[in-house]
């Protein structure tokens, strides 16, 4: 079979990326790449990423060198790939690719085995001389956390510098987080809307469902809210799309972006891939794989670059509601404030009822008013029937 | 299983999800939620970090009773005494 050469490029890992430090390979010249396998791992303003390679073959010749960082598009490798394979994905923000393999099951371990370490915990012990290996991991899943090299940095007598390294890594979320949220600002003409639903049925809905079940395979009321999200937007496509030049572009897979808060501030907010086609019981299991990657390491490339529209949560943090700044190239965002009871009409009585406000940020460019009116009904409907999603 | 013993467990649990919390300054009778980051899912985390250390599953219904630190003591140790000390509650 014919082979030629192909060169893996920094990919684009979000509308605010410009430039990531290749923090080290996980694959060697000689091995052979799947689909899917993670190649490197990339630290950008958002923490330390997992890049995926997206093409069949064999990693020829490394071009850059860990501890380097460049701009994006850059080449980082040469993979030799079989001809037969499609093009390796230069850009995914732009044209992502299937994911290999579905999001895992449940918690996983670490790629390959290896030792689950949060994003910042990698930065602070690869400045302060912390040998990760000696590390016992106290997170989640074992995960080594910002503490846990604190503990060890301390151990080897560095308290001073410990400060400063958390306090960098906020600065350049914070960054991040500025140069997307301005540009949407700035280029998207958003208008709002929202609803108030009755959530009693699916308030009942699931706690019968969780009455009887070990805690670890409960669910929690945002599962439903982001089914319904993914499956209202089978029938208004017009908000599963990214602006790209002076258009609209409908995506043909639903990959809902779940907005996840980081300890010690900033968000991300990585794609759960095919949301429509999870049952919840799945889509909880990716949520918790999700939450947990995020607060402890190992976001995939592909989760950052194949959000179709982002789903923010922050009814936990006791607001009624929130109206959120889309999240460019994606056209809309969902919003949804705390679950609280209120006085609600039903059947002419003053009833108190579970109400949540549901909100919908939407680019004027993309859709309008009118459209974004019948997909947050299409959304409440939905929670209507929670058996159904 | 003493008071000391499961309080020292609790903390374990609330330590996993909220690693960046000091919980030597947790004032045992005010909200978790007053005193630390956490959301629905560390919650939720909270709540799997008891069942795997102590073998009790909190029922969704009972959630009221994990508010405060002393509350939560309280409940586990009831429910540690109903089951001898090795309570396992409602199960899938």
């Amino acid at each position: 079979m014919s082979r030629q050469l192909e060169e893996f490029r920094m990919p684009l890992l979000g509308a605010d990326m410009e430039a990531g430090t290749l923090v080290e390979w996980l694959k060697a010249p000689g091995d052979r790449l799947a689909r899917g396998d993670i190649i490197a791992e990339v630290e950008t303003d958002k923490g330390a990423i997992e890049i995926e390679v997206f093409t069949a073959g064999t990693l020829s010749k490394i071009l850059v060198e860990p501890g380097k960082k460049v701009p994006v598009g850059t080449p980082l490798a040469l993979i030799e790939r079989e001809a037969a394979t499609e093009p390796a994905l230069v850009q995914p923000l732009l044209q992502p690719p299937a994911p290999a393999v579905a999001p895992a099951p449940a918690l996983p371990a670490a790629a390959g085995g290896r030792q689950r370490v949060s994003p910042l915990a990698r930065r602070m012990a690869a400045d302060l001389g912390v040998n990760l290996a000696t590390v016992k991991g106290t997170g989640l899943e074992g995960a080594v956390t910002r503490e846990d090299v604190e503990v060890a940095a301390r151990a080897k007598g560095r308290p001073a510098e410990i400060s400063a390294k958390g306090e960098d890594r906020a600065a350049g979320m914070r960054r991040a987080i500025a140069a997307a949220m301005s540009r949407s600002k700035r280029d998207i003409p958003h208008y709002y809307l929202s609803t108030m639903i009755d959530v009693a049925r699916t308030r009942d809905w699931l706690a019968d469902q969780n009455r009887g079940r070990a805690p670890a395979n409960r669910l929690l009321p945002a599962v439903l809210q982001i089914k319904a999200v993914a499956l209202a937007l089978r029938e208004f496509p017009d908000f599963n799309a990214w602006w790209v030049g002076d258009a609209a572009v409908r995506k043909d897979s639903i990959h809902v972006g779940v907005a996840i808060s980081l300890r010690g501030g900033g968000l991300v907010a990585p794609a759960v891939h095919d949301t429509a086609e999870l049952s919840p019981d799945q889509l909880m299991r990716a949520l918790r794989d999700l939450v947990s990657r995020v607060r402890g390491g190992g976001l995939r490339s592909s989760e950052l670059a194949d959000s179709t529209i982002t789903v923010s949560n922050l009814g936990d943090r006791g607001v009624d509601a929130l109206f959120g700044v889309i999240y460019p190239p994606q056209v809309a965002l969902l919003g949804f404030g705390r679950i609280t009871e209120r006085p609600w009409v039903v059947g002419g009585q003053v009833l108190a009822r579970p109400m949540v406000t549901a909100s919908l940020s939407a680019d004027h460019r993309a859709s309008d008013g009118h459209r974004g009116s019948l997909f947050l009904a299409r959304v409440e409907r939905l929670l209507q029937e929670p058996e159904r999603l | 299983m003493t008071q000391e013993e499961i309080r020292n467990r609790v903390l374990e649990c609330l330590g996993k999800v909220a690693p960046e919390a000091d919980l030597a300054t947790l004032s045992p009778a005010v909200p978790f939620r007053d005193q630390l980051d956490i959301d629905s899912m560390d919650f939720l985390n909270f709540v799997i970090g008891l069942d795997e250390a102590l073998h009790v599953a909190v029922p969704e219904a009972d959630y009221g009773a994990l508010t405060t630190l002393d509350d939560c003591v309280a409940y586990l140790t009831r429910q540690s005494e109903r089951s001898g000390g090795s309570p396992a509650p409602e199960r899938q």
